[in-house]
């Protein structure tokens, strides 16, 4: 079964959309409450960015043997250096982003920390794609 | 499944019309409309009484415990939630209201915010030795601890694990009576509730066995019946009850929104009424909200003070709790609490020992494979229902439909627009909608009325 959730890049006011419908998913498919928690923490960071860096983007969900599999494509400036921006406290962030409480540089850290598998591809001036797979069991 | 839960909540058949002011407005999606009449699903009720506040017709009420049980005991307490002396007018003092609790045959009157001085320093406590435990959600309110049950499981273990003042008050008095020497069978220690919530909290508590609390009163009846003593007894002089005393401003804040996040350190918020509790609590789901400490919540508007029971406005019961709140500064009372004195006994039975189960009504199946068949399900019956959330059928959205007709609780006929596409297409006859709707609005509805 699949979803799809389009993110609006640039737009705060409803950043957090498309992770919340991700959880009434899991939810309704009795996953465990504290794996729904991970799951929803990586989703929120990863969506926040899109909104955070990119023009737009779409949330894509896969529940696939036993396992939820979380692409998130975006139309972006892409991420020149992947490795300097899984580091802690790394943010390319504007000022603009972290004024509003966003930009500190965990976002990918977090996501990292929060599910089973992380892959990143990235290019510069086009756009990112974060892939997210977590086992249900 | 568990044992059922008690709901204090009841529709009365006769009084209700099917109107759906109720299903609209339940923030579970517990009521449906069966025979022209509401139904409450108890799995999903957690006792909020927005239903009850909603209903015009006054057939949604807060079933109460006989009050003549009182006399099945000698000595016979009466436990008062700050909010009860609000309900008064200003001339009706407090030294009025507690002769009269004692005139209807109560022998100890005591307010439960008397224990929000031990309530503060042990919630610190508990704060501090499980801070992995952050942010932390207040257990004030029973009907929020029951909405995290089956909405917000996750949030369970964020829950202050301590008994709130109305237990603790109970386990206060009845032991001083004990100490005064009088055999426990003989001591009764009745509750006034603002709200279902609250009995449901006495009948079936969470996170413990029993409650201490020996029956309820309801609000409203028991301020009619201290009105009327009052009336009958105006021209008499007001007897001095012996208990008398001043509740201090810390107590009486504490049940008004903002009461409890003002005590404690950190950044502490306070939010009341059920929406914006949902809304919050979806936040703290997602892990949206950075570095909060503490959080209030309480599912009515206005805290206590907009209890389904309450039958003041709740801006007048906070004008006279403000007022009182001032005078005692005014006046420089002093308040005698002997409470602290039972520390030692109070405060080890105040943990709550029991576990606060997760019971979701979210799943749609235990097995995940299952659940996830009937997810596409849902998503293929939603793709051919309207949208228009009209009530139609009897749930309160095309969604609500979706699911029940997937869990084998309603008929996706039920829908008016499949009934219309059917009969149009010569697939039921025009006889037969009627009566897929007379199964949700009652016969009666189809009756010409002259």
């Amino acid at each position: 079964m699949e979803f799809n959730y389009e993110i609006e890049g640039g737009n705060f006011s409803h950043a957090g959309t498309a992770s919340s419908e991700v959880k009434k998913l899991l939810k309704q498919l009795n996953v465990n409450p504290a794996l729904i928690k991970r799951i929803v923490v990586a989703l929120y960071e990863a969506e926040v960015n899109v909104v955070a860096h990119a023009y737009e983007g779409v949330m894509n969900v896969v529940f696939d043997n036993n396992a939820i599999v979380v692409k998130i494509a975006d139309k972006g400036p892409g991420i020149p250096d992947i490795n300097l921006a899984m580091q802690e406290g790394f943010s390319t962030a504007s000022p603009a982003v972290r004024e509003m409480g966003f930009g500190a540089g965990m976002g990918l850290p977090n996501i990292k920390k929060n599910c089973d598998e992380l892959k990143i591809e990235s290019e510069v001036n086009k756009g990112t794609t974060v892939t997210m797979i977590t086992h249900l069991n | 499944m568990g044992k059922p839960f008690y709901h204090a909540l009841k529709v009365v058949s006769e009084a209700c019309t099917g109107c759906t002011h109720c299903m609209n407005v339940c923030p579970t999606a517990a009521i449906r409309i069966k025979y022209g009449k509401a139904v409450i699903n108890e799995a999903a009720c957690t006792d909020c009484g927005m239903c009850l506040k909603s209903c015009p017709r006054r057939a949604i009420i807060v079933e109460q415990d006989d009050f003549s049980q009182i006399f099945k005991f000698s000595n016979r307490v009466i436990l008062l939630p700050t909010v009860f002396i609000g309900q008064f007018p200003d001339d009706i003092s407090e030294e009025q209201i507690f002769a009269e609790l004692h005139n209807i045959g109560f022998t100890y009157v005591m307010e439960v915010d008397k224990a929000v001085p031990m309530i503060i320093s042990e919630s610190e406590k508990f704060m501090e030795l499980n801070k992995h435990k952050h942010p932390f959600i207040s257990a004030f309110c029973p009907a929020v601890i029951r909405l995290i049950q089956v909405r917000f499981p996750s949030l369970i273990d964020n829950i202050i694990r301590l008994k709130q003042a109305m237990d603790l008050s109970a386990i206060y008095a009845r032991k001083k009576f004990i100490d005064k020497g009088i055999p426990e069978e003989e001591i009764g220690v009745f509750y006034v509730t603002q709200c279902a919530a609250k009995i449901a909290a006495i009948k079936s508590p969470v996170g413990e066995d029993k409650s201490p609390v020996d029956g309820v009163i309801n609000m409203d009846f028991i301020y009619n019946k201290v009105l009327l003593s009052i009336n009958k007894n105006k021209n008499n002089p007001v007897e001095k009850v012996p208990e008398q005393y001043h509740l201090t401003p810390e107590s009486i804040q504490w049940t008004l929104s903002g009461g409890e996040s003002s005590n404690f350190k950190g950044r502490c918020l306070a939010i009341d009424e059920i929406h914006n509790v949902i809304d919050i609590l979806e936040k703290l789901e997602n892990d949206e909200l950075n570095d909060i400490d503490f959080i209030e919540l309480r599912a009515c508007d206005h805290s206590c003070a907009g209890g389904a029971l309450a039958t003041n406005n709740r801006f007048l019961t906070i004008e006279r709790l403000n007022k009182r709140m001032e005078d005692y500064v005014k006046n420089n009372y002093t308040s005698v609490n002997k409470m602290p004195k039972y520390k030692d006994f109070l405060i080890p039975q105040m943990q709550l020992t029991g576990e606060i189960m997760p019971r979701s009504i979210e799943k749609l199946d235990e097995d995940f494979t299952v659940a996830m068949q009937k997810m596409e399900q849902i998503n293929k019956i939603m793709k051919i229902l309207p949208q228009v959330d009209c009530g139609f059928c009897g749930t309160p959205s095309c969604k609500s439909l979706a699911k029940d007709v997937v869990m084998g609780k309603a008929k996706l006929s039920q829908c008016i627009f499949k009934q219309k596409m059917l009969t149009k297409d010569e697939l039921i006859s025009p006889e037969e909608s009627q009566e897929i709707a007379a199964k949700i609005w009652g016969e009666d509805k189809f009756e010409n009325h002259k």
